[in-house]
């Protein structure tokens, strides 16, 4: 896209469209969630979500273009000047995230209907695609205000959502209760971590704007008060980002709720809280305090090396396909966390760049299931067999996201660990490339075990299978999505400028030139 | 007062979504069925006439809000109660019949929408989202007043929904709305 061009997508524009987009963007969803409600009709409220998530894609879009133009936007509820009311602020960094979140919301509504047709009873179809536009919002709101309350309010009104979608699933399998009441039992935990911390926060700086936040300390400089409020915000937004010793839930949540949830969620909800993560140490607190440098050295490399390498053995011995790929989430979030705790400008843009590949491909990935769930009922790895020949499409585009996790070449989750691997060698790091090239080699493990049942071994000959066969087709709707982010997977490994130029920007704003 | 209303979202978005599942999944006991305290002269005679007072109170704790202390949450939970309490002397079913799930349902998302509403209104009059002053332009301040007055309604109407959703979720066995009703 030529600057060129983006000048004249914005003049195009109405001028009332461009000063209202971030807050259209939030506004939408949020607005439109209880219109769903009202709707009360399963297919009625799908079309009103589909209608209000293009929307939101658009609006994303829009801001976009804005912020290639102008670097970087603001926006002013109320017209309250920015120290004193909510003010989103939307950058490189926030960009990369809102692109994500919207993409995914369009691709998981458009997956949805099928799952929630057939996984969710009727009466509460209308409600479920509320919770979704809640949820959708609540991500949103998350990754563009500037404001750090607003992040608490918001990454409750996705945390809560959540849950419910979570809770969803037991019609289906009881067992998604459990895993949403221990979500939500974490997940409050965390977010009253959180809450604490931007109180203490609030009580050393005088102030709930996160640039003012970073002026204010820059002023104080270090002490305990300060150092306190980093503990818990870490803490809080590690469990809900599910680091490593703090991933419990995922693993459940993942595996028990509906086929679209598990989609959307994998591909969202993790990746906005390492962005808070990620605003937080680096863009709210200084990057180059002593306790900041001590927390991404000492606690956050560890952690990330141990997330890699343990939950890719723990997700080479799941036998639930489902859980298998959310252990390989959290496996997947150790290399996002990796690329932060280098600390330099290439190793955060790597980690940024990481998460945009695993959200495209692990949603893609949970797609797959979903459509192999829904037609054959596949849950277990062994159920896979034979699927290369009677589902080609569906299982071509899910081996491609396969491979791309692997990090194979050609797919898009090379390019990151590429860039993953050069940054950990820049900082002189040689055993986190180790780190990653044992988990890249036990990643050829897990997703192997799941390619080699899908092609080489024939499919079971029962009765029962043969006759579903003939009878189930995968709907048209929800494959559609999944080969779009196939197609993405292989886009951005040839032509990666977009999430790079983002998620370097966003690197070079938050650490200032690159200087580690 | 921007940040005060960003904490009613909170709440309100925070109680909306559970007392949608909770509507879900309703497996709380079953219900007596017979018509509860029909022996308890006392309570009835002084409920009856304390439902009234309670509901007026709770609007003077709205409209007080202006002023001093209380608001759309606080008057939402005192008018909920008002509602709770007439389900405890005369029976869940003689309230529903009163006050249905259904509307209560419609309320939790009306509420919302009147707050947010409020906010796109002044999009339309060519403000920020929730500038009130556009309200009024002649007296910004009386614009904001406004503003804050609608959003407190809004407050209401969902907290006093939601509250009753969660009080039919847990009371009811059966579904609140049977499946002929879509």
């Amino acid at each position: 896209m030529s600057a060129l061009l983006i000048a004249d997508f914005l003049a195009w524009m109405p001028a009332w469209l461009l000063m209202q987009t971030a807050a259209l963007l939030v506004v939408t969803p949020l607005l439109s969630g209880p219109i769903a409600l009202i709707l009360s009709r399963g297919r009625l409220a799908w079309i009103w979500a589909v209608v209000i998530s293009l929307a939101t894609f658009a609006l994303t879009l829009i801001l976009y273009a804005q912020v290639l133009e102008h670097g970087s936007v603001q926006y002013a509820f109320g017209d309250w000047a920015p120290p004193l009311g909510i003010t989103y602020n939307i950058d490189a960094l926030n960009m990369l995230i809102l692109l994500i979140v919207a993409g995914m919301g369009v691709l998981s509504v458009f997956y949805g209907l099928p799952s929630v047709l057939k996984e969710i009873a009727p009466r509460d179809q209308a409600p479920f695609f509320a919770a979704f536009l809640l949820c959708l919002t609540g991500l949103l709101g998350v990754t563009i205000t500037g404001d750090a309350f607003n992040v608490f309010v918001f990454l409750e009104i996705s945390s809560i959502s959540t849950y419910i979608l979570i809770a969803m699933g037991g019609k289906q399998d009881r067992r998604a209760l459990t895993a949403s009441f221990s979500y939500l039992v974490l997940g409050t935990i965390g977010a009253t971590f959180f809450v604490i911390g931007i109180g203490l926060l609030y009580m050393a700086t005088g102030t709930l704007n996160m640039a003012d936040i970073t002026a204010q300390l820059h002023l104080r400089g270090d002490d305990r008060v300060v150092r306190a409020a980093f503990a818990f915000i870490v803490i809080g937004l590690g469990l809900k980002t599910a680091m490593f010793p703090l991933h419990t839930w995922l693993p459940n949540a993942y595996a028990y709720s509906p086929t679209v949830v598990g989609a959307f969620l994998a591909s969202t909800a993790t990746k906005v809280a390492f962005y808070a993560m990620v605003r937080f140490t680096l863009g709210v607190f200084l990057p180059d305090s002593p306790f900041n440098h001590a927390f991404l050295g000492f606690v956050l490399t560890p952690m990330a090396v141990a997330a890699m390498i343990i939950c890719s053995v723990q997700a080479l011995y799941q036998t639930d396909l489902r859980k298998l790929l959310a252990y390989s989430s959290v496996a997947q979030l150790g290399y996002m966390l990796l690329g932060l705790s280098i600390g330099t400008a290439a190793g955060v843009s790597a980690g940024l760049l990481h998460l945009f590949n695993h959200a495209l491909l692990k949603g893609g990935l949970f797609m797959g299931l979903g459509i192999f769930a829904l037609t054959y009922g596949v849950r277990q790895v062994q159920d896979l067999r034979g699927l290369g020949k009677t589902m080609p499409v569906t299982a071509a585009a899910f081996t491609v996201c396969g491979l791309s996790l692997i990090g194979a070449p050609f797919f898009a989750g090379f390019v990151s660990k590429y860039y993953l691997i050069t940054a950990a060698l820049e900082h002189g790091w040689w055993w986190a490339v180790i780190a990653i090239l044992a988990s890249s080699v036990l990643a050829i493990f897990y997703v192997g075990r799941m390619l080699e049942a899908m092609y080489l071994h024939p499919a079971p000959k029962t009765k029962g299978r043969s006759k579903k066969a003939r009878t189930t087709k995968a709907p048209v709707l929800a494959i559609a999505p999944l080969v779009v982010l196939a197609v993405a997977n292989i886009w951005f490994f040839f032509d990666a400028s977009l999430p790079k130029g983002l998620a370097d920007a966003a690197a070079m704003a938050l650490l200032g030139g690159g200087a580690p | 007062m921007i940040l005060t209303a960003g904490l009613g979202v909170i709440l309100i978005l925070g109680l909306g979504g559970p007392a949608r599942r909770k509507k879900k999944n309703i497996t709380a006991k079953a219900t007596t069925g017979k018509v509860l305290g029909s022996h308890h002269v006392v309570l009835r005679v002084v409920s009856k006439l304390m439902i009234p007072i309670i509901i007026v109170y709770g609007a003077y704790v709205q409209f007080h809000g202006d002023f001093g202390p209380g608001g759309g949450f606080q008057a939402g939970l005192i008018i909920a109660s008002a509602i709770i309490l007439y389900a405890l002397i005369f029976g869940v079913d003689a309230a529903k019949e009163a006050v249905p799930p259904s509307l209560v349902r419609l309320g939790a998302a009306l509420g919302v929408l009147i707050y947010g509403g409020v906010g796109v209104i002044n999009l339309l009059l060519g403000g920020n989202f929730l500038s009130y002053n556009t309200l009024n332009p002649a007296h910004p301040t009386h614009g904001q007043e406004l503003g804050i007055m609608f959003v407190e309604i809004g407050v209401l109407v969902t907290v006093a929904s939601v509250m009753l959703i969660i009080f039919y979720g847990f009371t009811s066995r059966h579904p609140d709305i049977s499946d002929k009703d879509w």
